[in-house]
């Protein structure tokens, strides 16, 4: 399929039936998609089959629809392995990318890490990849300490060996879901290694929007998120390279994830499993991996290309409406452009915008201390997948252009 | 009514020309308040005499909404009795959260415009920052800063 062939495009938006309505009277624009994804019919479909044909519960009945529950769930764990490089036994199925490192954060942090350990983050983290590991230090007296942000909004680096001299783990975002910013993940991780720090890596926004393989990255950890890259929302996933995932002790505890139960104690299933209790969320799996099927046969380099492409045209869009400043890095973004109005705060701005059925996103984006930090108290954002289109990015710019002419 | 009726000549006045903006130096109370999902961030500074309000001001920054509101609030509390402004606070609340507002009261006035904030609800604690901070600075200014969002350590 050729993005920029039209017949193709018109195709790809056929598959999202949300894309077809007006929101106040307008075709809808959505450009929210670094918050959520849409849902091809595929996923939705998938999620409709199994709750009208084989919803049971998993791995212990022994009845035909308990079966085959546990293959379509087990088989999209298979998938999910496949889509990140990995082998079925390192795929846990979390909730989300908040909670596998939360997991991390417990089941790992709590066993190595102590008093006075080093914790490495980077001043572009998302709440969900700065607070677990807060609360990590906070519980084992331990310390964050940050890769700074530069101005233009990239990391750092210029000292980073001295930042991941004595670390214990160095947790890090993929895509900066505020900035746009692409993390040099494959290189961060290299160097980590080298210093005998472990890695995580915070692909929340990349998993659904450019190839992520975890063995070419050399991770050890790498979290993602079902809802953004068109799986449904309450699934995600925690990669952890076989050795490390192995080797740590349960995150929470329940049925699914004993392999026996006296009164006193129990004993537990190897991992992934071992991960997992109680009733895992099925059906949101299955279609995860429905997700994934899509995404691959669309081709996650087109995605990034065409993504890209958006955002390139998008930041040429803004520049030309006075008063319009760009965050984050001048070239080589993902598809995604936070900016702030002078005219206008962010809030003014995004309920404006609805009116004209465009989706955007304005506040602090869950980092606040980065904002803080580029001394901007709240931003909009346009980020983009690959059923928006050049028209609608125009379109943008003529809705911009009016906000402002009502505000300045 | 659609947003741009919302913001109305009245609500973008107040915006880029706030009232009362600045420092009160002999104020006897001050109490900030914030929205941490959206960054605004308003202190207000009273001076309150044992029975009335004898002059408000405020600094701070965010939303049109949030501006506008907390400069439209210091024009209409100036010299009101700590009765009056603690009953218009709470009347100004119920205009935009009760699930069938009452009638504003007289006294209103301009401030009736924000009721149409009710219809939009993400905009609502906007509109309800700068009041917080008043029925704060009335009843508990010991009590520290207010926030949209109620924080605990």
């Amino acid at each position: 399929m050729n993005l920029s062939d039209d017949r193709a495009w018109e195709a790809i938006r056929g598959d999202f039936p949300i894309l077809d309505q007006q929101v106040n009277g307008h075709p809808i624009i959505y450009f929210d998609n670094a918050a959520t994804s849409q849902k091809p019919r595929s996923v939705i479909d998938t999620l409709t089959r199994y709750y009208e044909c084989d919803n049971s519960n998993v791995h212990r009945g022994l009845h035909e629809l308990s079966n085959r529950a546990t293959e379509a769930y087990e088989g999209a764990r298979t998938r999910l392995a496949a889509y990140l490089g990995a082998t079925d036994g390192e795929i846990v199925f979390t909730r989300g990318t908040t909670e596998a490192i939360n997991l991390v954060a417990r089941a790992w942090g709590d066993q190595n890490i102590g008093r006075g350990d080093v914790i490495l983050l980077t001043e572009m983290e998302h709440h969900s990849n700065l607070v677990p590991w807060q609360l990590l230090a906070r519980r084992r007296g331990a310390t964050l300490r940050f890769v700074p942000v530069t101005p233009d909004g990239l990391l750092d680096l210029s000292n980073l060996d001295a930042l991941l001299d004595g670390a214990k783990i160095f947790s890090f975002v993929h895509i900066s879901n505020s900035l746009g910013t692409i993390n040099p993940a494959a290189e961060l991780c290299a160097r980590a290694r080298r210093a005998g720090v472990v890695t995580l890596v915070d692909a929340a926004q990349s998993a659904g929007h450019l190839p992520v393989d975890v063995r070419a990255l050399g991770c050890d950890f790498l979290a993602l998120s079902g809802h953004k890259m068109c799986g449904p929302t309450g699934i995600g996933a925690l990669y952890g390279r076989r050795e490390i995932l192995e080797g740590m002790e349960p995150f929470h505890g329940g049925g699914e994830m004993i392999a026996s139960v006296q009164f006193q104690e129990s004993q537990f299933k190897p991992a992934p499993h071992r991960f997992e209790a109680g009733t895992p969320a099925i059906a949101q799996s299955i279609g995860l991996g429905a997700a994934a099927d899509y995404l691959d046969a669309m081709g996650r380099d087109r995605i990034f290309e065409h993504d890209r492409d958006l955002a390139r045209q998008a930041v040429a869009v803004l520049e030309d409406i006075p008063g319009v400043r760009i965050l984050g890095p001048r070239d080589e973004r993902a598809g995604l452009v936070s900016f702030v109005m002078e005219s206008a705060h962010a809030h003014d701005v995004v309920s404006m915008a609805d009116q004209y059925g465009l989706a955007l996103r304005g506040g602090h984006h869950c980092t606040q201390p980065l904002l803080r930090k580029l001394g901007v108290p709240a931003s909009c954002r346009a980020s983009f997948y690959f059923y928006n289109t050049p028209a609608e990015v125009e379109r943008m710019g003529e809705i911009l252009r009016k906000i402002h002419a009502f505000f300045a | 009514m659609n947003l741009e009726e919302l913001y109305q000549e009245i609500i973008l006045d107040h915006s880029k020309r706030p009232r009362n903006f600045g420092p009160l130096p002999d104020a006897t109370v001050t109490v900030k308040g914030d929205n941490p999902s959206c960054g605004d961030e308003v202190e207000l500074a009273v001076k309150l005499s044992p029975d009335r309000i004898e002059a408000l001001k405020f600094t701070g920054q965010g939303c049109a909404i949030c501006m506008a509101s907390a400069s439209l609030m210091t024009v209409k509390m100036k010299g009101r009795s700590r009765t009056e402004a603690a009953d218009m606070a709470h009347a100004f609340r119920e205009m935009l959260v009760a699930q069938e507002p009452p009638e504003p009261p007289a006294n209103f006035g301009d401030l009736q415009v924000f009721s149409a904030v009710r219809r939009f609800p993400q905009r609502v604690k906007c509109a309800t920052l700068a009041w917080r901070a008043l029925e704060q600075a009335l009843s508990a200014p010991e009590a520290g800063p207010v926030s949209t969002e109620e924080s605990r350590d």
